[in-house]
């Protein structure tokens, strides 16, 4: 069996048990998964910018927020259904992220860290603020909707469904995306921008354009939550929000679609494991974790996938797997 | 007129704090192009150190001074360990790795201390300081004298010793520091040792203020983040003037500008951030560096 056959062979087969999981699993192991998923989704966002396109988001929470934060308005003020509400809050958290990623144009490296560590900081102070639209500390109670068409399935595994539909179609895109011109273009921006601007590449028009994109999925994870959990609060969009999607996307494998995946399960598991220890344990795992992989298996866990994957199959690769030393080597996923 | 006077020399002791953080990033950051996410929670870390130790009965000046020593120990420690192995990895790897140490201590020290608000003794008397009509917080001005003093220290260090000339010599180029007998690994050592002393003293001087919990420096940090990047990440002086300029500001226009006062601080804290990259990204005292490709 070839090695792209043998892959797809692996997808199908776990979309599959994705479709079985809400006819055999508990509606809160359910509400779990769906959780996983969102968090994928917005892993993915950000691995586009941060593993792929090489601009460090600390801040990414903020466009979870803002996503979230567009729904319940929409849904709690206006009386929006909410399937209307998703794509509405893609599409603002897409201009929003384009209208950031121009200024972030002037900013390198460190310096974008900072102005996005900055605005993590900020936004549930500026959520508070705006206290009539966001209903303050209070945030916003919303209503769990059921499913339509009659379809014979509770709300928790209708909202399983819509997102595993949701994930599919974002995954669908992006690999898609990651794998043509566009693709190519945003790695190579990573990895040389001088040399790429050299090539013909617009690097002012990708990067913003990335950095839309990639607020766009995180905008869209950040409105699915609010449906699911029917309830947004100002003080769930910290800091440590924006810094668990970097956690999932460093510990999922940097530059990688399957990572984000991988990444979305570490950081629905693992907190859920460590709680039992203390309050302060899973970040405690979280800070050690994130050093440890830094410097010993920078590919994440998509990396080390990977590397036994390709020993699976026995195919005998010549690039050392694994252990590049440059985390977000591997551009394919 | 009083009330500006007070309001100014309150933001000269809030400003001193951001002054001393916004000097130990720009040591790491002169020294080894880092901006070190952790600062503000290493700093916070020893102020629990300081914590305990004068909890246990030890006076506070002794322990204010183990305490910088505790610093020193751990800040070599963490240089060692942590930061030396990547680096030579690309920025991104480093930004993640300080943000690993960042959580470690914070959520350490909830672990250890647990998460309630301790309170924090001040060395200064209690009586405000009259000068005619005006009054001075005592604390305010204590801090701003301790500030300056270890100020007064760094630059004699720096200028007047062989180490300080050493240091700045493997942080301006390592190559020829290295061929001149510098041992550049350690120097970069002891310039994180340092930061995180500065570090301690802007936590112990805070904490009476403040109150001391694992979360305490979040704030302050992202004004150190402002003060640094307002008086550019390059230059020391820069990085002490842009501290006291934050501070001042911040605490006049939580004063006389109503509609901000201090539910938006991180707000203030991050336009500031913004505009001062996309204006003058150098900073106000930074130098610009040119690139070869």
């Amino acid at each position: 069996m070839n090695d792209a056959r043998a892959r797809q062979a692996v997808i199908v087969v776990a979309i599959l048990i994705a479709c079985a999981l809400p006819f055999v699993l508990s509606n809160f192991r359910l509400f779990q998964f769906t959780q996983i998923y969102i968090y994928a989704i917005a892993l993915l966002g950000l691995n586009l910018l941060t593993g792929y396109n090489g601009q460090i988001s600390l801040g990414h929470g903020a466009f979870f927020a803002i996503g979230a934060y567009t729904a319940a308005i929409l849904m709690d003020r206006w009386g929006v259904p909410y399937g209307w509400t998703l794509p509405i809050a893609a599409v603002i958290c897409l201009v929003a992220g384009f209208l950031f990623g121009l200024p972030a144009l002037r900013l390198e490296g460190l310096y974008l860290a900072l102005a996005t560590f900055a605005l993590a900081l900020a936004v549930p102070q500026i959520l508070k603020y705006f206290e009539h639209w966001s209903g303050g500390s209070q945030g916003l109670v919303l209503i769990k909707p059921d499913a339509p068409f009659g379809l014979p399935v509770n709300a928790d595994q209708w909202l399983y469904l819509l997102t595993l539909a949701l994930l599919l179609i974002t995954f669908w895109i992006g690999a898609n995306l990651l794998r043509g011109r566009v693709g190519r273009a945003i790695v190579a921006i990573r990895d040389n921008p001088t040399a790429a601007q050299a090539m013909g590449v617009n690097t002012s028009l990708v990067k913003s354009l990335t950095f839309g994109v990639s607020a766009a999925y995180t905008g869209l994870a950040g409105a699915l939550s609010a449906v699911v959990i029917a309830y947004v609060g100002p003080d769930s969009f910290n800091i440590f929000l924006s810094i668990t999607l970097l956690i999932g996307i460093v510990i999922g494998g940097l530059a990688s679609v399957p990572g984000a995946i991988y990444g979305a399960f570490f950081i629905q598991f693992v907190p859920n494991f460590a709680q039992d220890i203390s309050k302060a344990a899973p970040w405690a795992i979280f800070g050690i974790l994130l050093i440890v992989f830094m410097i010993a298996m920078p590919a994440g866990i998509a990396g080390g996938v990977k590397m036994i994957w390709n020993r699976l199959t026995r195919r005998r690769v010549s690039e050392p797997s694994g252990t590049t030393p440059r985390p977000g080597m591997q551009a394919t996923p | 007129m009083d009330i500006f006077i007070q309001q100014v020399v309150s933001g000269l002791a809030t400003g001193s704090i951001y002054a001393a953080l916004a000097l130990a990033l720009v040591m790491i950051y002169e020294a080894t192009d880092v901006v070190n996410f952790a600062q503000g929670e290493m700093a916070m870390f020893a102020t629990y150190v300081a914590w305990s130790l004068i909890n246990a009965g030890v006076p506070y000046w002794p322990a204010f001074f183990a305490t910088l020593a505790i610093a020193f120990a751990g800040g070599l420690l963490v240089q060692r360990l942590v930061i030396r192995p990547v680096q030579n990895a690309p920025i991104l790897t480093i930004v993640i790795v300080t943000i690993g140490l960042l959580i470690i201590f914070n959520s350490l020290a909830g672990w250890i201390f647990t998460y309630t608000q301790k309170p924090f003794p001040s060395p200064f008397p209690k009586e405000p300081v009259r000068i005619g009509e005006i009054v001075f917080g005592s604390h305010d001005l204590g801090q701003i004298a301790v500030t300056l003093v270890v100020l007064l220290c760094i630059w004699i260090f720096f200028r007047f010793t062989p180490l300080g000339l050493a240091m700045r010599a493997a942080a301006q180029n390592p190559v020829s520091s290295r061929l001149a007998g510098i041992r550049v690994g350690w120097m970069l050592a002891l310039g994180w040792a340092l930061a995180a002393m500065f570090g301690a003293v802007a936590g112990i001087m805070v904490a009476p203020v403040l109150f001391l919990d694992p979360n305490m420096m979040g704030g302050v940090q992202i004004y150190a983040f402002a003060a640094a990047t307002l008086g550019g990440f390059t230059s020391p002086v820069g990085a002490v003037i842009g501290g006291l300029i934050v501070g001042v500001v911040e605490n006049l226009v939580g004063t006389y500008v109503k509609f901000i006062g201090t539910e938006l601080k991180f707000t203030v804290a991050l336009a500031l951030i913004i505009v001062v990259l996309l204006v003058k990204p150098t900073g106000l005292f930074g130098r610009t560096i040119a690139k070869r490709v």
